[in-house]
């Protein structure tokens, strides 16, 4: 990969990272294309090759669905997220712009009135389309380690 | 209630019936010790596992009834055994692995080995190290294997489903579920073999009897889970009913939307607000099956370990695990049938999205929980109340009543004598 696209590359995931955080959901809607599937799944599932995750989105529409439930429907203790995202490893790279590429990340909650606590554990395995207006999520799994989701996940990952 | 003496020594429950429930029914500590004792080691079959989880022989689950860690395992001869998870020797929780495939179980301390039904099979040493030719240390003579195995449970399965029992004098599954649950049971479970979709766990901060209750509440659903309403999946006027067996202890919430099929009842993504509409609507892709023989949705509550969901196409069983008296983890196991189509397992998978912890209508059901606890902690003298639809204990044709609550309270204060 030429250096300036990793450069790219680790400002987009910083960026989302940086989105979510501050949920702009507008901007994290953005950055995946129409067809996109994003899942949050507990790495006992995705090794044992059990297709069960605790969201399964796979279209932009559900995504949009996804935000007017956290934002309208579903009530829940407000919280803050803050994400640490590793820089990614580049898995393979296509001539066509698609990029698979890994991160590890952490995700730390704090409620109200709260201290910080580490809420989600694990990694962003993505496939990535490189276009000359910028990089967009064909397909992201958040595979966590945690054994255990504290009570509930609203906000994505 | 006395302000006096706000805290009881000993737990009185004060109230004639069980519309008012007292908070110390969920924080204390020694009560939540004779629960465990009371539901979930005596007179009660617990939930352990669906049989699709070990498919083959020698295929193990580590999973748990109340706060003790068992295994539950398939033999050589396909018959399924679960095993208490401490070895007979020094008390070590010697399973460490979720699942796997074994021939016997070791404890890696001193490599006592048992068979797959706990058998206590080998000892190292048991003759002692032969020294200058005398055999020195060992065990006693007297030692016998056949005294040491593992602890073994009483085990039920059927339909497919695994329910275990430390108590060998328990009465048999059928007549624990009876009959009128029975029949909900094997409506859900009527013969086909399941196929394991995968799990979601979450750890909720309350007391467990608060899922249980949660499940037996249908004030809630309509009020709490707005996506439900917004999205046209729950009206309060649904054709209902609320079952319960004869003890109270088991109950089901069942449910049927319009007329069924593919109509727009069923269907309908745009919901009473009429701007709102789903932009995905696969997530209401309901697709009618034949064995649901009408209701779209049966909840049943099975006393006191596990909850059996079917929600139009997603289904699953709900396994409560408490730790402690203020916190459970709930194990949910979704589940398909062999005979499923791709697109049915494709939409079992979509519509869960509805359900679990990040559930568009679950999620908010563990918050819930966990807001209750609190206010129970900090008013530990007070009670709470559940006299929609009256005071009494009555099977209903509607969803405006707290009965299976009652009822369950009813059956909790006859077993744990309060």
């Amino acid at each position: 990969m030429k250096a300036d696209n990793y450069l790219k590359l680790t400002q987009f995931y910083q960026n989302y990272a940086a989105m979510v955080d501050q949920e702009n959901w507008d901007a994290w809607l953005d950055m995946f294309s129409e067809d996109c599937v994003y899942k949050v799944q507990a790495r006992e599932n995705y090794e044992r090759n059990l297709p069960m995750a605790a969201l399964s989105l796979t279209s932009k529409g559900m995504l949009k669905d996804r935000i007017y439930g956290i934002t309208e429907t579903i009530f829940h203790d407000p919280y803050h997220q803050l994400h640490l995202v590793s820089s990614p490893l580049i898995l393979s790279e296509s001539d066509d712009g698609i990029i698979e590429s890994q991160a590890n990340y952490t995700v730390f909650r704090t409620k109200n009135n709260g201290i910080a606590e580490v809420y989600n554990v694990g990694r962003y395995l993505d496939h990535l389309r490189l276009t000359e207006q910028g990089i967009q999520i064909k397909s992201r799994l958040c595979i966590f380690d945690n054994e255990m989701i504290l009570n509930s996940l609203i906000y994505p990952i | 209630m006395s302000h006096e003496n706000p805290i009881p020594m000993t737990p009185i429950w004060e109230h004639e019936d069980t519309s008012r429930i007292p908070f110390w029914a969920y924080t204390d500590k020694d009560i939540h010790k004779q629960e465990l004792e009371k539901l979930f080691y005596k007179k009660h079959w617990c939930y352990v596992g669906l049989e699709a989880e070990i498919p083959q022989p020698g295929d193990f689950k580590r999973t748990v009834i109340g706060e003790r860690s068992v295994i539950m395992v398939r033999h050589e001869d396909n018959s399924i055994y679960v095993v208490e998870n401490v070895c007979a020797h020094r008390g070590m929780r010697f399973c460490r692995e979720k699942h796997g495939h074994v021939k016997s179980f070791t404890c890696p301390y001193h490599q006592w080995n048992y068979d797959l039904e706990g058998k206590l099979q080998g000892v190292p040493f048991r003759r002692g190290v032969k020294q200058d030719g005398k055999a020195k240390g060992g065990m006693p003579k007297d030692f016998k294997t056949s005294d040491h195995g593992l602890t073994k449970l009483l085990v039920a399965t059927r339909g497919g489903v695994v329910f275990a029992s430390f108590d060998h004098d328990v009465e048999s599954f059928e007549d624990f579920l009876g009959p009128t649950m029975l029949s909900y049971f094997d409506r859900m479970f009527n013969g086909r073999k399941l196929t394991l979709l995968g799990y979601n766990k979450q750890r909720i901060p309350g007391n467990w009897k608060l899922m249980q209750e949660n499940i037996k509440d249908p004030y809630h659903p309509g009020l709490l889970h707005t996506w439900f309403v917004t999205f046209g999946l729950w009206r309060a006027d649904n054709r209902s009913e609320l079952k319960m067996d004869e003890h109270f202890r088991h109950a089901a919430m069942i449910s049927t939307r319009g007329s069924g099929g593919k109509d727009t009842q069923t269907t309908n993504v745009s919901s009473f607000k009429e701007s709102m509409q789903l932009n995905d609507p696969s997530f209401l892709d309901v697709e009618v099956e034949p064995w649901w023989d009408g209701p779209t949705a049966v909840m049943m509550t099975l006393f006191p370990s596990v909850i059996l969901q079917q929600q139009v196409n997603s289904v699953s069983t709900r396994h409560i695990q408490p730790n402690g008296h203020g916190s459970f983890d709930f194990v949910w196991t979704h589940f398909g049938y062999e005979d499923d189509t791709p697109d049915m397992t494709e939409r079992r998978l979509r519509q869960a999205n509805l359900f679990g912890p990040a559930g568009f209508v679950s999620a908010d059901d563990g918050e819930v929980i966990e807001f209750s606890q609190q206010g129970f902690e900090q008013k530990p003298f007070h009670r709470s109340l559940a006299e929609l639809g009256g005071k009494e204990i009555e099977e209903t044709d509607h969803m405006v009543s707290e009965t299976l609550i009652r009822g369950m309270y009813a059956y909790w204060r006859k077993v744990m004598g309060v």
